[in-house]
């Protein structure tokens, strides 16, 4: 650990974090629980604040024995921030009752050669990629915090205790605390990395346990500043519109139908394809977009509808020639030999993101510095693109990064709304400019979950074993879009995630004696990217639907068909059983009610659902009961991660029933929530979550759950009609 | 020119009378704590409080708000975070990213207010706000133990029901 240089620059980050936060307006815009001067109003007070120095860079004790930890991934909703700060504290052993949590900033990262690692929380990667450099943050602080304690009492550090950041010498029956002795731990060299030992998780005290989450209390009475919220001196608001139609132009627009109204609104063009109009406030400078005359070039995406985009995609499905991601022994032979042939074709649309906080960016921008204020999934990605944007080098740029209202993937890499705040700004320089979207605008430009189709066919021998099962995809790659390296030729692995051979990451839980797996990729005009589970959502959905239809046509119970194609696949097979057992399979229900199960694999854990399902004489659906199981190795904060299995479920629903972005004339169609339906309570299941403990990895849990939502409903339906479902969402679904 | 009660404060605001009491709330009054999440009252992340009903304050324009109607916002409910849906949401851990609570919560307080101890029925009338975290089966247990709290407060109970188990999580 490098912490004796980074120690150094303590001082200037107190002045900055106080600072920023008091022009933000009060200390909570930058979700900090505390400032480290409660009684400091101004940044001129906080500088006459003696420092108080960092024990690392992860850990700062304060006098008064506050704790607080560093925490360098974002928080959305999904926990990490709580789980992060758990981990460091387990290793810590301070009280747990005196944490508070800050984020350190990207600018102040990359002045410290990146101490704090990497920023970016998509993935599920968040708690699995840095727990181990956390906890030994954790733990190199608790060496330096006893080791003063051994030096100040002369005794060797080996005889002192430590519980809730009092530390202890029983031999002499003196005690002391970390708040007292945190000054001198600042002043010693960091532990040799080596001699750092990492609890066994077996004796955790504070991970592990469901310890209620740090970020609660500021969003029960409107005190949390989200970025939407900002107010900066001088600040105006900027309100845009993007071309409707996906790559066409910005011609002209008409500013002075727009002279005289209030709030003096300017238009301005943003870039190729986008104008906005910046005023005092965004209400005004809203309507007068709406009321701006602007000009577009559609190009020739305008001739793109959904029924030209399923035509592309269906091509694919038969094409002579795919990827073929894996192919072992002889599928189409084997299937074409076979005693029984099942066929199926499957299809999942194009989805919004729809964060119920829009897109927004405030940035301010001056020929020697560039700053915004953003929700954002990556800090140092809007670092990048706020420098780019700007013009200015990284190091005149800073990023502060605040809590989302929501983040699902869309606020990951793309980073556009940043790069559109700075392009207005840099118009108006040294006035801070705070840009909002519409729900409008959030609709009709997201980075969309791509469009895909699956025709899949299965041959079982006459016993109604498995012998052959091909599944291919045809759609929209998200590589191709923003990493085509990853996309060359058509060899996009990523577009199957889940069918993977590979274990660790999205492992295909099945054994399969002949087996064909291939992509096709066919692109359209739509910016797609990753949406909360990305690829297993629509993977899931073909996997597990179609393998329920070959357990029907092989005359077999979904679950034990599955089992016997698992037994190389015992984690895949725990929460399969962990989740049948607690959702009492087999056991007969209330008249009418029927189940479903699915089970799969993303983000290096393990889940598998059963949903209970009734549809009555006119059709209607109803979800009764969802039991989720998920293997994520070592569990952090079990309480959050039924919270993220919970919130998969509605996520997962909202896109079951109602999701669906459609395209006419190159746009898309849906506007707002009326169009594009979410769940709502009164429709939201009861969702039992089971853990299944094997503390053996560390997997990810904002995503794993998500995909088999979908697949154990559309399974229960059928079972309930006894017609196969095969195409999201299920709005169009003619029940009976 | 409008002249608005807002948490027990009469304000003077300059502005277009068309402009949605959102907006006005937000950009002239200064509260953020109540938000935007589509303009079109499909949401309810910014309902607030109308003469104690719970309304979407998108599609109200300023004009036809009266001085003497009495508007409470998320930052009104309670000077101490102690509302009983306060305390039920904080002792749940309700919220994930939180955009949405405050209009949760002032929906749910005005159902309490109204009916105490509201059935299974009208909690799924009343809590209809979008929540796209999905913190809908903690919401319902939340309003279930703040109705709790509020019937045991009243008669002078000694202790509050349980809350209700959120399931199976092992």
């Amino acid at each position: 650990m490098k912490t004796r240089a980074a120690r150094t620059t303590s001082q200037s980050r107190r002045r900055f974090i106080v600072g920023s936060a008091t022009v933000a307006g009060g200390g909570l815009a930058l979700g900090l629980p505390f400032a480290f001067d409660a009684g400091s109003t101004s940044a001129a007070a906080a500088k006459t604040t003696p420092a108080v120095p960092e024990v690392n860079a992860w850990v700062v004790v304060m006098p008064d024995e506050r704790c607080v930890i560093r925490i360098a991934r974002s928080e959305m909703g999904q926990g990490t921030m709580t789980g992060l700060a758990q981990l460091v504290v387990e290793e810590l052993e301070c009280d747990w009752k005196k944490v508070g949590t800050e984020f350190p900033t990207p600018g102040e990262s990359l002045a410290r050669k990146r101490v704090w690692g990497e920023m970016g929380t998509g993935g599920s990667r968040g708690i699995r990629t840095s727990q181990d450099y956390v906890r030994k943050g954790g733990a190199a602080a608790r060496m330096m915090l006893l080791q003063a304690a051994a030096d100040q009492w002369k005794v060797p550090v080996g005889e002192l205790t430590v519980s809730n950041g009092v530390i202890t010498h029983s031999a002499s029956k003196r005690t002391t605390t970390y708040g007292k002795v945190a000054p001198a731990a600042a002043k010693l060299s960091p532990p040799d990395p080596a001699s750092i030992k990492l609890k066994d998780p077996k004796d955790w005290k504070i991970a592990g346990k469901p310890m209620k989450r740090l970020d609660t209390a500021d969003k029960l009475n409107g005190r949390q500043v989200y970025a939407i919220d900002i107010k900066l001196p001088g600040m105006r608001c900027a309100a845009i519109k993007d071309c409707p139609v996906f790559g066409g132009k910005l011609v002209s627009f008409d500013e002075s139908k727009i002279a005289g109204r209030a709030g003096s609104p300017r238009a301005v063009r943003v870039n190729d394809t986008t104008v906005a109009v910046v005023a005092d406030t965004w209400w005004r400078a809203k309507t007068a977009l709406d009321a701006l005359p602007i000009v577009w070039d559609e190009g020739s995406g305008a001739a793109q509808s959904s029924a030209t985009i399923a035509a592309h995609l269906k091509e694919g499905l038969a094409a002579p020639t795919a990827y073929p991601m894996r192919n072992e022994g002889d599928a189409l032979k084997a299937i074409a030999g076979a005693a029984k042939k099942v066929e199926a074709e499957y299809s999942t649309p194009f989805l919004a993101h729809a964060t119920m906080e829009p897109m927004n960016c405030t940035a301010k921008i001056t020929a020697e510095r560039a700053e915004c204020w953003v929700a954002t999934q990556n800090a140092e990605a809007s670092m990048a693109a706020l420098s780019e944007a700007s013009g200015l080098p990284l190091e005149k740029c800073e990023v502060y990064k605040h809590l989302l209202g929501g983040g699902f993937g869309r606020r990951g890499g793309a980073q556009d709304y940043v790069r559109q705040a700075v392009a207005i700004a840099k118009q108006f320089p040294g006035v801070p400019i705070k840009m909002i979207w519409s729900r409008e605008e959030d609709m009709a430009h997201d980075f969309y979950r791509p469009i895909s189709q699956c025709r899949a066919s299965a041959g079982l021998d006459e016993k109604g074993n498995l012998v052959g099962l091909h599944v291919r995809v045809s759609g929209q790659s998200i590589n191709a879009f923003l990493n085509q390296a990853a996309a060359k030729d058509g060899r996009d692995d990523r577009q199957l995630q889940g069918y993977y051979e590979k274990p660790g990451d999205a492992q295909l839980g099945y054994t399969v004696p002949n087996l064909l797996i291939e992509y096709a990729m066919r692109n359209t005009h739509v910016p797609v990217g990753p949406w909360r589970g990305v690829n297993t959502n629509q993977n899931g959905v073909y996997m597990e639907c179609f393998i329920d239809e070959v357990a029907r046509a092989a005359n077999a119970d979904p679950v034990e068909f599955r089992r016997a194609l698992m037994q190389k696949h015992p984690k895949h097979l725990a929460v399969l059983n962990a989740v049948a057992a607690k959702a009492d399979w087999g056991k007969p229900l209330p008249a009418g009610v029927h189940r479903g199960v699915a089970q799969f694999m993303g983000y290096g854990s393990y889940s598998a659902a059963v949903a209970e399902v009734s549809v009555n004489d006119k059709g209607k659906l109803k979800v009764h009961r969802m039991v989720l199981g998920v293997d994520c190795g070592h569990a952090v904060n079990p309480d959050q991660i039924a919270a993220q299995v919970e919130g998969s479920v509605a996520y997962g629903l909202s896109a079951t029933f109602y999701g669906e972005c459609t395209v006419e004339k190159g746009r898309i169609a849906e506007t707002n929530f009326h169009t594009y339906e979410i769940l709502r309570l009164k429709d939201m299941p009861k969702v039992e979550t089971v853990i299944v403990p094997s503390f053996d990895f560390w997997g990810g849990v904002g995503e794993p759950t998500i995909c088999v939502v979908a697949p154990a409903v559309m399974n229960a339906i059928t079972a309930a009609t006894g017609k196969p479902v095969r195409n999201l969402p299920l709005k169009h679904l003619q029940m009976v | 020119m409008a002249k608005l009660n807002i948490n027990g404060k009469v304000r003077d605001v300059e502005v277009e009378a068309d402009t949605p009491l959102l907006w006005v709330i937000r950009e002239q009054v200064g509260l953020t704590g109540t938000k935007y999440g589509c303009g079109v009252a499909q949401c309810g992340a910014c309902s607030v409080h109308f003469n104690g009903e719970v309304v979407r304050s998108c599609a109200i324009p300023v004009g036809t708000v009266k001085a003497t109607d009495r508007i409470v916002t998320i930052e009104g409910l309670s000077p101490t975070s102690s509302h009983p849906v306060q305390e039920a949401w904080l002792a749940l851990d309700v919220p994930q990213c939180g955009y949405c609570q405050s209009g949760q919560i002032m929906a749910a307080a005005a159902l309490l207010k109204k009916k105490p101890n509201p059935t299974d029925d009208d909690i799924d009338e009343a809590m209809s706000n979008i929540c796209r975290c999905g913190t809908y089966q903690r919401i319902r247990a939340a309003v279930r133990m703040a109705a709790g709290a509020r019937v045991a407060q009243a008669s002078n109970a000694s202790a509050p029901p349980k809350p209700e188990s959120r399931g199976g999580r092992s």
